[in-house]
């Protein structure tokens, strides 16, 4: 194996040979401040890397750069909101959720204001390490009330979610992928809704629940498994919260599927305790397994190594689903 | 009352008004037991100053576009902005009596823009105020309005680093319509703040970080009338600091300069004691 070049740790997470979209956020959010004059962009010296620099070529005078300063960002953002704008507030996931939380939760969530937080390196998609591997950022605001989470799949989900963000009035945070993003959820047919989980293929053996890139992978998994004659279904779940429990729990209801939830997180505090605790609350029991990041400390390195080591490749969810079955 | 409801008129009216004003925060923290008098007593007349005389606000449009703006970053002194935004006839005065009593009473330890009308910043975590004023005057200077923003810190809060990170933008983007004020009463939790961790020299720091500073006596009317004026023919420009040199508990004789006064119980007795210092009449 070649080794890991230092630009591919933090660059476009789409590989040379999937079909992408290049800054579907950036793109979307310039699009969009055209007939939207509330619209401004401010980042903590993140444009670059978080997309927002298409929003600041096309409209320098709705820019704000706030410097390497996130309490800053996002309590100024709260400001803007104040006075009806609709600031969109980018920096890394691990900086808005561990150094900018109380202001994020006083300033911003407690006055229900329109601040969306845009936010890159959403769980294991840096090779960098702990310091900016947001394995935690769900955790910590599924705890905020008023606050809408959005995990979103590919380039079309980011686009179409940009929209809905936008048309929702209150305080959304949006977990990012930034540069060339893969894109798969259009084969589907699929249409964001930030009030809904989406069945994006069915199936009779197994039920693989996915927020984020990692549906990319379940199903990715679900047609690799076909080969052994295994029938799985996908049911995404790009909102985190509020999480809509009627369509989880239709699905897991379903007798003779194996659950198996899978996210781009850390176990404790996701997407799998929220939908485990809501069908303990229903009286639900099954066979469930759970695909996510470990209860530590993440190493750095290649992304491709990182993913195999912790279970969340394609790969290694299909052997591990072959020796749960 | 003089002045309810309206500016008030000449330099004596807006000194009976600082008299209500305390005689309001003692009903307030009597109702509630105890409260942070000495960090309420030490900012009496800058509130004064800005919500009857200087500041343009209607308190039958509390969201009016072109009002000025205040936000009370030490958010414990929440009842002096509570008595002055009754006064001026925001709210009713009868929610003084069930500050902090009752499950349900709209005047709580801190502001909180879902329960009272006037306020512009929901606050109570030091730090987060002057961030949130350098949004509000960003926005402001969109649309070129001429309204002020005022954020009113306490000397301890300074501390919090979020502070020098909305100095430096302040400078950066010009919000020559943003105004800060210090309330340096000398005192946090813990002791005097300089022995807690030392600000001075402060005005250095703020001419440092691209401000224009003002130090005066923060209970002398006169001198914040013209020092916290709006300058609404300036608002791109270098923003202000108005450093306060202010006492802890002034006007009550027993509470001025004494530590434990931050946050301490009262009791009939001693309320007796602030009217009778605070004189009869008025409010």
């Amino acid at each position: 194996m070649r080794p890991p070049r230092t630009e591919a740790m933090i660059a476009s997470l789409a590989t040379a040979d999937q079909r992408s979209r290049p800054a579907p956020f950036g793109n979307t959010l310039a699009r969009l401040a055209e007939t939207r004059p509330e619209i401004i962009g401010m980042t903590a010296d993140l444009a670059k890397y978080t997309d927002l620099h298409v929003f600041a070529a096309a409209h320098p005078d709705r820019f704000y750069q706030m410097g390497m300063a996130e309490q800053l960002l996002f309590a100024a953002a709260a400001g803007f909101a104040r006075e009806g704008f609709m600031p969109f507030a980018t920096t890394y996931a691990v900086f808005a959720a561990r150094r900018a939380y109380d202001f994020i939760y006083m300033a911003i969530a407690e006055d229900r204001l329109n601040v969306k937080m845009v936010c890159a390196l959403p769980g294991l998609t840096t090779g960098y390490g702990p310091s900016h591997q947001a394995t935690d950022d769900l955790a910590i605001f599924r705890a905020v009330p008023n606050l809408t989470i959005i995990d979103p799949c590919d380039a079309l989900e980011i686009e179409q979610a940009t929209v809905a963000m936008a048309d929702h009035d209150g305080p959304v945070y949006m977990r990012l992928l930034r540069g060339n993003v893969p894109l798969c959820l259009d084969e589907y047919g699929y249409e964001f809704d930030l009030t809904r989980a989406k069945p994006v293929r069915d199936g009779a053996d197994v039920l693989f629940i996915s927020s984020g890139l990692m549906t990319m992978r379940t199903l990715e998994a679900a047609t690799a498994l076909q080969a052994d004659r295994v029938d799985a279904a996908v049911l995404h779940v790009p909102v985190i919260k509020p999480l809509d429990e009627a369509t989880l729990l239709a699905a897991i209801a379903r007798p003779g599927r194996l659950v198996v939830i899978a996210e781009n997180h850390s176990v404790i505090g996701g997407l799998g305790e929220a939908v485990l605790s809501a069908a303990m609350r229903a009286g639900l029991t099954g066979r469930v397994r759970h695909i996510g990041l470990p209860d530590a400390f993440l190493d750095a390195g290649a992304l491709p190594t990182l993913n195999d080591r912790y279970g969340t490749s394609t790969a290694r969810i299909v052997e591990q689903v072959k020796s749960w079955l | 009352m003089a002045v309810a409801g309206r500016s008030a008129a000449s330099l004596n009216d807006l000194a009976e008004m600082a008299r209500v004003n305390r005689r309001d925060v003692a009903r307030m923290f009597m109702a509630a037991g105890n409260g942070h008098f000495g960090s309420c007593y030490s900012c009496t007349e800058i509130v004064t100053a800005l919500y009857f005389a200087l500041m343009r606000v209607d308190a039958a449009r509390p969201d009016w576009p072109d009002r000025d703006r205040f936000i009370l970053a030490k958010g414990h002194a929440a009842p002096t902005l509570y008595s002055a935004l009754i006064r001026r006839g925001f709210m009713p005065e009868d929610w003084m009596d069930e500050f902090e009593v009752k499950v349900g009473a709209r005047l709580m330890t801190h502001p909180s823009r879902r329960y009272q009308p006037g306020v512009d910043a929901s606050q109570g975590a030091l730090g987060h105020g002057l961030s949130i004023g350098v949004g509000m005057a960003l926005a402001g200077k969109i649309d070129a309005r001429d309204h002020a923003v005022y954020v009113l810190m306490g000397d301890a809060e300074i501390h919090e680093g979020s502070v020098w990170e909305a100095a430096m933008s302040a400078a950066k983007f010009r919000l020559g319509n943003l105004t800060a004020i210090i309330d340096r009463n000398g005192f946090c939790v813990d002791g005097r703040v300089d022995d807690v961790m030392p600000v001075e020299p402060l005005a250095d720091k703020w001419q440092a970080f691209g401000w224009d500073v003002i130090r005066l006596d923060g209970h002398d009317l006169t001198a914040l009338l013209t020092a916290l004026a709006p300058r609404r023919d300036a608002i791109e420009g270098r923003p202000r600091m108005i450093i306060a040199d202010t006492v802890k508990g002034k006007g009550v004789s027993f509470m001025e300069d004494v530590r434990s006064w931050h946050s301490d119980a009262i009791s009939p007795e001693q309320y007796a004691c602030v009217l009778e210092e605070l004189g009869e009449g008025g409010a």
